[in-house]
């Protein structure tokens, strides 16, 4: 089950986070031209940090969807972006926060970092609509993989570009000059950095585990009622019928049981499809 | 249908006997043919370019009086230059798969023994051809309706810009095009996914062609041609890395 581990993961976030935020209220430094205004780095950067790595992450899943064809990295992969996605909400509000505290305006177009962070979350936000728009389950999923994939890497590419076409007026409190902040700053922004990592991580496995068990009860009930199964309401977020058998250890499933045989009756009937089709393209081939 | 049920059941057997051995068709041959299959369907409906052209030339004139200006130049002239391009370019990629998704051109090349890269290809470079198309009326459209000063002096490196920009609208458009196509709400969901994978060539362009449209004329920054060069590459391989689980249906 993908529950596992689930208490002490957020028992460590907790901890870390409030650990954390006490490091940066009481133990970390005021910064000399900023004051108390420059404590929300220790929020807004951790946030764009895992953010990006979250898109990123779900590239890599994505092509581990594509190279295995088993549907629970398209869950993976989508859980990913789905909270990337709102950890970059995080991202865009605190940033606007900091730039009218320090700067006066809500947004700034000088500062390549959150530029390129809009460019990257606005071609994000158009995850969800792809997939929406997409009925056939097995379409949407392979589609939804190729987009993050060409997506996770657009990520360094599009900093690459809008780095490259503006002036550096940003205060780069990471990056080139990463070195500078002092010992007790950077271990605060390290001690934050691990406590949304694992947040990001705990609240990536709480959505799969809680899409996963949403599934088996559902099918459950349709096992007890022995009500026909209902048309798959039209939805973005991935179908888990297909790696439910798939998926180990989860259900001893008896295998008398209805729903076990119309599995295996339909992946067999799938394979008999799959090589159906494959003979017929060799026998075209064969023609031409 | 039933009399023809038996003859295609046993001509495999009779095929191996008869025929040689069934050829593979070469990635650029196969490219090759599409691509006239493209320009003989463009210039049979004429459906892409002559709408491009024509919108590019409105939106110049929108642009006039959206703007209350009689010439531009500089980076402005840059930006009002390559904003109608890309907006045109869409109008291309929006329709760059319809026909082959509701006419069975996709069943036709997945049956086919050809290599599917050969699809990205041929449609990557039939939008490029409609994007020069489009250009040769809108370059000097936009030289007689809005520019200021004269395009002469820096052709050259114009071209050089336009058309490693050129490159990179085609591969992502394509790309782009085939990723929406398959979509209930194709025309929203390409230009969404595009605009933003095309914000790169956008600063690269924009910024490339500046000093070329300002009233000194100056010369390219050669950064900004690594940019559009370096993102066509790594656009180009990404695309051909995931292009054919697009079309594995």
């Amino acid at each position: 089950m993908n529950a596992r581990g689930l208490r002490a993961l957020s028992i460590a976030t907790v901890a870390s986070i409030a650990a954390g935020l006490a490091m940066v209220f009481f133990y970390a430094p005021e910064e000399a031209s900023q004051g108390f205004l420059q404590k929300i780095f220790y929020v807004h950067v951790p946030l764009a940090i895992v953010c990006l790595c979250g898109f990123m992450a779900g590239g890599l899943m994505a092509i581990q969807h594509l190279r295995s064809g088993e549907s629970r990295w398209d869950l993976r992969s989508y859980v990913a972006i789905h909270m990337s996605l709102i950890f970059g909400v995080g991202v865009l509000i605190s940033g606007s926060i900091w730039a009218e505290g320090s700067w006066g305006h809500w947004w700034v177009w000088s500062s390549p970092t959150l530029v390129s962070f809009l460019i990257i979350f606005l071609l994000y936000a158009t995850y969800q609509p792809l997939r929406f728009s997409i009925e056939d389950p097995e379409r949407q999923a392979r589609y939804a993989s190729v987009f993050a994939i060409a997506a996770g890497a657009f990520v360094p590419l599009s900093y690459t570009a809008v780095q490259m076409s503006s002036s550096y007026v940003h205060p780069r409190v990471l990056g080139p000059t990463y070195d500078n902040l002092p010992g007790s700053m950077m271990l605060t922004f390290l001690v934050m950095l691990v406590g949304f990592s694992l947040l990001f991580v705990s609240l990536w496995k709480l959505e799969i585990a809680a899409k996963q068990a949403r599934w088996q009860l559902r099918s459950l009930r349709r096992r007890l009622t022995d009500e026909p199964e209902r048309p798959r309401r039209r939805s973005a977020a991935p179908s888990l019928e297909a790696p439910m058998p798939r998926s180990g250890p989860a259900l001893p499933q008896p295998a008398t049981s209805t729903a076990a045989l119309a599995a295996g009756g339909e992946r067999a009937i799938g394979a008999g499809a799959g090589a159906g089709a494959g003979a017929g393209a060799t026998a075209q081939r064969q023609i031409a | 249908m039933s009399a023809s049920e038996p003859a295609l059941v046993s001509a495999p057997a009779v095929a191996p006997a008869l025929a040689p051995p069934a050829r593979r068709v070469g990635l650029l041959a196969a490219t090759a043919a599409i691509m006239r299959k493209e320009m003989r369907v463009e210039l049979r409906t004429l459906e892409s370019v002559p709408g491009m052209a024509l919108f590019a030339v409105s939106t110049f004139v929108v642009f006039h009086f959206a703007l209350n200006r009689t010439s531009v130049s500089g980076s402005l002239a840059a930006g009002i230059l390559w904003v109608t391009l890309l907006f045109a370019a869409m109008l291309a990629v929006n329709r760059l798969f319809v026909a082959d998704a509701e006419q069975g051109g996709f069943d036709a090349l997945l049956l086919a023994p050809v290599d599917r890269s050969a699809l990205l290809l041929a449609k990557a470079g039939s939008l490029l051809v409609y994007l020069v198309a489009l250009e040769v009326v809108a370059l000097p459209a936009f030289a007689l309706l809005l520019l200021g000063t004269s395009l002469g002096p820096g052709l050259g490196e114009l071209i050089g810009v336009v058309a490693l920009a050129d490159v990179g609208l085609a591969v992502i458009g394509t790309f782009v095009a085939a990723l929406a196509v398959r979509t209930r709400a194709r025309d929203l969901i390409g230009p969404l996914i595009a605009l933003p994978l095309l914000v790169p060539i956008a600063i690269g362009a924009s910024r490339g062609t500046a000093p070329l449209l300002a009233a000194h004329a100056g010369t390219v920054q050669v950064r900004w041609l690594l940019l559009l060069g370096l993102y066509d590459l790594v656009f180009g391989l990404i695309a051909y890395a995931v292009f054919d689980f697009l079309l594995e249906d």
